[in-house]
């Protein structure tokens, strides 16, 4: 069962201050966005509670949940690596290292390493260009990437 | 060389409140508000200010189309940041935070707007949390707040986080995500101007056209009218990536031939290669030739070679590329990213991306090249909003002006099957 901690009650006020009162429904994306980034995914429990907070029914959540890439139906690994492939890294052999780093963690791309520790995904432009080929771990962009510094970048991570 | 944006961008610690005021920032606010608000409109319409997201409106003209009279209003900062190629908002963001609040708080003043909202894309999550800290350095500083420097005028500003979908950064899409919907875009008429967020009148500017405001408050709309050509006036911070020695954003009067960036700037091709294609403004744009290297980096002069300045996202290739595999992959960028809403952009794209992946794995014969100029075209002024226009773009200028790539990967295929 998918329920707020105290923590984020405040959170959420604080989420909800943001927009004019008859208009919590704003709050919806942050609110899916404070639940991908703790529980790593998004469940119909929490699209549940979610939609109770702000007055949404659930198939509405939903309806919004699924259109952003960012929150997923399942939990990705503690690391998620989104891995530019648009024009500007593929330029770069952005797609060599891309093997390279599913190669490395013994993953499909798209999967998850066993231990939940690493997720890998091909990813859209990013707003790296001038320094690609580039990749971007949680809340950190990596840029300038080769396959060593991939390397070292992978075994830094605990 | 003139800079508007980037004079001191590399400055150690310009994020923080201390270093910016002393190099000179919030200074524009006293000046703004001893004078009226619409005075500040028509100075940045004097000022030759165009939108520097993409489609380059004037800002000022943009303003003055916010409905008469109705409160509240609002303003959106487009800090969605998407279009391929594109980083200069991402730079902005994370050295100088204070400028963008510094521009949003003139636009505000300048449209009456007592509320503002900052659309960040959702993986600029480090970006939003420096945003959110300079924003609190302001707030503390008398800067946002009720009644800022005692001129009566109140603003507040929000960070807004996106979640992932290129189509946001369209306004009518931001704003429906914002109010916290699927971000598909509206149709238009009414503008955000008149109807935009919470049905009300709203402002969407996008990161670098805002971050201009301060220069033109401290400097004068004559100063900034002085930058650059007739119609285009002031600077264009450049996102150049791809086959260049040193890949990075650069600060370019309007007008600069796009020769001088790539090599001056930009240090020229990689390994000395010959420079086959470039992409003037991101993905969205027609890619041009080598051979119009000479064209000058303006809206004018980039509209009579048939392409856009568009984001100002400089792609540059060199003669190993084949044209094929970049319009796959741009293709493959665009399905992905269509919201689905329309179905030319929506089935389209597929189509488009099924038959180039044809193409490219030697599949392909004669009669695909004229289906998927077909197909562009059933998709070309067909949709609610600009992607699917977008979509076409690198398809058919590649095509156009690189026909012998297609065929090449076509003619292997019949000598193949003869064989």
């Amino acid at each position: 069962m998918f329920a707020f901690t105290k923590e984020d009650d405040k959170q959420i006020e604080k989420i909800l201050n943001k927009y004019p009162k008859e208009q919590k429904r704003s709050a919806l994306l942050p609110l899916l966005t404070l639940v991908q980034r703790r529980e790593k995914h998004v469940s119909p429990d929490a699209m549940r509670e979610i939609g109770r907070r702000l007055d949404l029914s659930p198939a509405y959540v939903q309806s919004v949940c699924s259109f952003y890439t960012m929150y997923s139906a399942t939990p990705v690994g503690k690391y998620l690596i989104l891995f530019c492939i648009n024009i500007s890294c593929q330029l770069n052999g952005c797609d060599e290292l891309l093997a390279h780093t599913a190669r490395k963690l013994n993953i499909e791309i798209g999967g998850t390493t066993e231990d939940m520790k690493f997720t890998l995904h091909r990813e859209e432009c990013l707003a790296a260009c001038s320094g690609a080929p580039m990749m971007r771990i949680n809340d950190t962009f990596y840029e300038n990437l080769t396959s060593d510094k991939i390397d070292q970048i992978l075994g830094s991570l605990d | 060389m003139t800079q508007i944006l980037y004079h001191n961008i590399n400055k150690k610690d310009l994020h923080t409140l201390e270093v910016y005021e002393k190099e000179g920032g919030y200074q524009s606010l006293k000046k703004a508000f001893a004078k009226e608000p619409e005075e500040i409109v028509e100075m940045v319409k004097a000022s030759g200010l165009r939108g520097r997201g993409g489609a380059g409106f004037p800002t000022g003209l943009k303003w003055s189309f916010l409905a008469k009279d109705v409160f509240p209003r609002y303003l959106c900062c487009n800090a969605d940041e998407s279009e391929p190629g594109t980083c200069k908002d991402r730079e902005l963001l994370l050295k100088n935070p204070h400028l963008l609040i510094e521009g949003m708080i003139l636009c505000s003043y300048a449209c009456r707007i007592e509320t503002a909202y900052n659309y960040l894309r959702g993986e600029f999550y480090d970006l939003c949390e420096i945003t959110e800290t300079a924003l609190e350095e302001a707030y503390a500083k008398g800067y946002l707040g009720k009644n800022i420097l005692g001129s009566g005028f109140n603003l507040d500003i929000h960070t807004h986080l996106g979640a992932g979908a290129y189509i946001c950064g369209e306004e009518s899409a931001l704003l429906n995500s914002l109010e916290g919907g699927r971000g598909e875009p509206r149709m238009k008429p009414p503008f955000p101007a008149v109807q935009g967020l919470y049905a009300k009148p709203t402002v969407v500017n996008n990161v670098e056209t805002l971050c201009v405001l301060p220069y033109i408050v401290n400097n004068g709309a004559e100063k900034h009218a002085a930058i650059g050509t007739e119609k285009s006036k002031g600077t264009k911070l450049v996102s150049v990536s791809g086959h260049v020695k040193k890949p990075g954003n650069y600060e370019v009067v309007l007008g600069t031939p796009v020769r001088e960036i790539i090599y001056d700037m930009a240090g020229g091709i990689r390994d000395d290669n010959e420079l086959k294609a470039y992409i003037p403004g991101g993905s969205s744009v027609p890619m041009v030739p080598a051979d119009l290297v000479d064209t000058p980096y303006d809206y004018e002069s980039l509209q009579a070679i048939g392409t856009m300045l568009g984001s100002g996202a400089l792609i540059v290739m060199d003669h190993t590329v084949n044209m094929v595999e970049t319009s796959l992959r741009l293709t493959s960028f665009y399905m992905h990213e269509s919201c689905g809403k329309c179905t030319p952009c929506r089935e389209g794209t597929r189509w488009m991306w099924q038959i180039l992946q044809q193409i490219q794995t030697g599949k392909g014969e004669a009669a695909y090249i004229e289906k998927l100029v077909d197909i562009c075209d059933n998709i070309s002024f067909k949709c609610f909003c600009p992607l699917g226009d977008a979509a076409v773009a690198p398809v058919l200028s590649s095509i156009q002006n690189f026909r012998a790539d297609y065929d090449e990967l076509i003619e292997k295929l019949t000598a193949n099957t003869a064989v």
